[in-house]
């Protein structure tokens, strides 16, 4: 015990003294949530509407009008002609044209149904399914308006007595996030990604450096012993991730009003399991690693596996099979996970269990990995 | 930046050139990954990275099954896209599934459905969407209200209403693959990486090791310096570039419509832009390390962040889009997108790439005066 307190004293002794690095590791990423957080957003904003109404009926206009009141669509221009329509989507003018055809009025009047013509500029695929998705619930209101606004309907023309016309009546709700905020889905997630990639930059450059200056082989000739030197490379990091994940908590309350739904102590106890977990992957790639650069280069490429397959841009079930395997060997992606859980929607211990209890297995594989992996170098 | 036109300084540029793609030959693994991180990225978002639904967990809550709820039930679990989860009773155990991932969507039905429908009364539907994930929960419900509304429309329930076919046409990326979207904005990305960064690396090792002292004695100009450095990175750039398009094109069938001569002379000038960045970057640093980071920070991450190639610009806020105006990738990935999905030709394009070319003086000039500042 005595041996870890001084290795762990020399450790913390070394962070302060490098003000400069303490202040990169304390600040940065801060900066980086603030930038990020408003930077990395798929929020789909109002799409820009070209109207081409070859129909000029009270009906078709008032469609349009109900398109561009929504608050989802702004109208680019307006015209008969398409050959106008797509100059304007060529020159990025307008992102969805709207072509109401020549008898539209007559058709819904007579035969009940008529085709309206959406086509979506889809370069940006993810918006374009989203402002698809809003324009076919405007359009089907607003045809289920016009069908009650007709006299009876159609059960009169049948004959048949028009008091009893059946109907279901469909209510949205969107449960925990009813404004549709996109920052408080996305800031969690980016959270953990940042001092994930924060924390095991520093402890994969942490042994480099001792091996490149040489100082491992002074402490290999100490008695000191390999999970006494695992633990004091491992306690003084992790503390420093803990510390920055809370602060980072404070700028999501705060700057970005995340909700917290949830309990706040018990992410706070989740980060600490899964911080061992994620700064031991860290230790691992130090050990195998021979230099700082190498280190540095595993570690972009380790980058790139936890911010694409956590699921934290992308839904996670819409990979396929081989790819959610993947997902599942990421640690990032049960955090990113079990954040959103408890702060969005206030999940509790018993929901987020088995989540847990993997990030604890994990954290107890890699130490003994990187103690195991640190043993075989030293010998 | 042409060649040299008397013959005697076309000896030295050449051999400084060779030295300098010895260089990158020789640094296996660095040359490794450079080639490997951008197909490792198409493979990823091709396969991967997908942001189309395809499975729906819905949760119906049923008080009261009778024939019309068992017919909605069926039509949903019928449909591909929809697997149902659990058939509740209530309400109250709705919100554990939710916390616990188990269910996307909730679809809460009146009690005494059918003896309503049966009656002409109204009978209440509730969709409730899981929408912490705002994008994600919106589509899900407009997937599931579509198929309540066929159900509504052939039990004869609509209300009397009209039905307007909407027919939409997903224009320039019909399939919504984001690989398609990707590998644009994956070309800028390759180019930085090979010419700001590199160039900005290898030109500060020369500064760091002292050797840029030794080129400075030798017959070479300045500007040959800067030229003999910049030549084999820009190859480099270009081949890197024509493999991720093969890599597409072969694997995914990403588009290519418009002119693979004109791409291949924007990347070009892209590259210069790149390129003279990551030279003012060399010069204005003093240690290989701090030009990395800077590098890293002035180019890669805004050129990953800010330029539209994977967050769309027009959702951020007024101060960060002023900011994308300066990342020159921004500009890049419009024209390489304009020409690889829409097939446009320079006549669209022509403002970005008036953009590209003033950015490329303004740089090139900072960069080789504050090269040779330093020189002097």
């Amino acid at each position: 015990m005595r041996t870890l307190r001084f290795l762990l004293r020399k450790e913390y002794r070394q962070i302060v003294r490098d003000r400069m690095m303490l202040a990169q590791i304390l600040v940065l990423p801060v900066i980086q949530l603030l930038l990020l957080a408003n930077a990395a957003t798929f929020e789909v904003t109002r799409a820009r509407l070209y109207a081409v109404d070859l129909d000029h009926t009270v009906t078709s206009r008032a469609l349009i009008d109900r398109l561009l009141s929504s608050g989802r669509f702004e109208l680019a221009g307006r015209s008969g002609s398409m050959a106008l329509a797509d100059a304007a989507m060529l020159d990025r003018r307008a992102d969805v044209i709207a072509r109401i055809p020549r008898d539209f009025e007559r058709d819904l009047m007579r035969e009940d149904a008529a085709p309206v013509q959406l086509i979506l500029d889809a370069k940006d695929g993810a918006a374009a399914a989203v402002t698809r998705s809003y324009a076919g619930t405007i359009v089907s209101d607003y045809a289920a308006e016009l069908g009650a606004a007709r006299p009876g309907g159609q059960a009169l023309a049948l004959g048949t007595p028009a008091p009893a016309a059946p109907r279901v009546e469909v209510r949205s709700r969107a449960w925990y996030n009813p404004d549709l905020d996109y920052q408080d889905y996305m800031v969690p997630g980016i959270l953990v990604e940042l001092i994930t990639i924060a924390g095991t930059l520093l402890t994969a450059v942490n042994i480099t450096r001792e091996k490149e200056i040489g100082t491992l082989d002074q402490l290999n000739v100490t008695p000191v012993t390999r999970a006494q030197f695992i633990a004091g490379k491992l306690i003084p990091l992790w503390s420093i991730a803990l510390l920055e994940f809370g602060v980072g908590l404070a700028v999501a309350a705060i700057v970005f009003h995340v909700p917290m739904r949830g309990s706040v102590a018990l992410v706070v106890g989740v980060a600490a399991v899964y911080l061992v977990a994620a700064l031991g992957i860290g230790l691992w790639v130090s050990t195998i690693a021979g230099t700082q650069q190498q280190a540095m280069f595993i570690t972009f490429f380790l980058m790139l596996i936890y911010l694409l397959m956590s699921g934290l841009f992308t839904p996670l079930r819409s990979m396929p099979a081989w790819a959610q395997w993947i997902a599942h060997l990421n640690p990032v992606m049960y955090f990113v996970r079990i954040m959103r859980d408890v702060l969005m929607k206030g999940a509790g211990p018993s929901d987020i269990a088995p989540n847990v209890g993997i990030l604890v297995l994990y954290g107890a594989l890699v130490f003994t990995l990187a103690v195991r992996q640190y043993a075989k170098r030293s010998a | 930046m042409t060649r040299p036109s008397a013959p005697s300084r076309r000896g030295p540029l050449v051999a400084f050139m060779v030295k300098e793609i010895q260089h990158i030959l020789r640094d296996r693994q660095t040359l490794t990954i450079l080639m490997l991180m951008p197909l490792l990225q198409v493979l990823l978002f091709g396969y991967a990275l997908r942001t189309d639904i395809q499975d729906i967990r819905v949760a119906v809550v049923d008080p009261t099954p009778d024939y019309a709820t068992l017919a909605l039930r069926n039509r949903l679990g019928a449909t591909d896209r929809f697997t149902i989860v659990q058939v509740l009773p209530d309400a109250s155990r709705l919100e554990t599934l939710f916390r616990r991932n188990q269910a996307d969507v909730g679809v809460e039905l009146a009690p005494r459905f059918g003896a309503r429908l049966a009656r002409g009364e109204p009978a209440d539907i509730q969709l409730i969407a899981d929408a912490s994930d705002p994008n994600g929960g919106t589509t899900m419900a407009a997937y599931v209200d579509a198929v309540i509304d066929d159900f509504a429309t052939q039990m004869g329930a609509s209300g009397g209403a009209v039905h307007v076919a909407l027919d939409t046409r997903m224009r320039f990326n019909p399939t919504l693959a984001s690989v398609n979207l990707f590998v644009p904005g994956l070309i800028a990305l390759v180019i930085t990486l090979v010419s700001a960064l590199m160039t900005a690396i290898s030109l500060s090792r020369e500064k760091e090791r002292g050797t840029l002292e030794s080129l400075l004695v030798s017959p070479l100009r300045p500007w040959q310096i800067i030229v003999g450095k910049v030549l084999p990175y820009l190859g480099l750039g270009l081949t890197i570039v024509l493999l991720v398009l093969t890599a597409a094109w072969g694997v995914f069938r990403v588009p290519f419509r418009g002119s693979l001569a004109l791409l291949l002379g924007e990347a070009l000038l892209y590259t210069l832009v790149s390129l003279a960045l990551g030279v003012l970057i060399a010069a204005r640093t003093s240690s290989q390390r701090s030009a990395m980071l800077g590098a890293l920070v002035g180019t890669m991450m805004p050129n990953a962040l800010l330029s539209g190639m994977i967050f769309p610009i027009a959702s951020m806020p007024a101060w960060l889009r002023a900011v994308t105006y300066v990342v020159p990738a921004r500009w890049f990935i419009i024209i390489a997108r304009g020409v690889m999905l829409e097939g446009v030709g320079v006549v669209n394009l022509w403002a970005q790439t008036c953009v590209l070319v003033l950015m490329t003086i303004v740089l090139l000039v900072a960069a080789v005066r504050s090269f040779d500042a330093r020189l002097a």
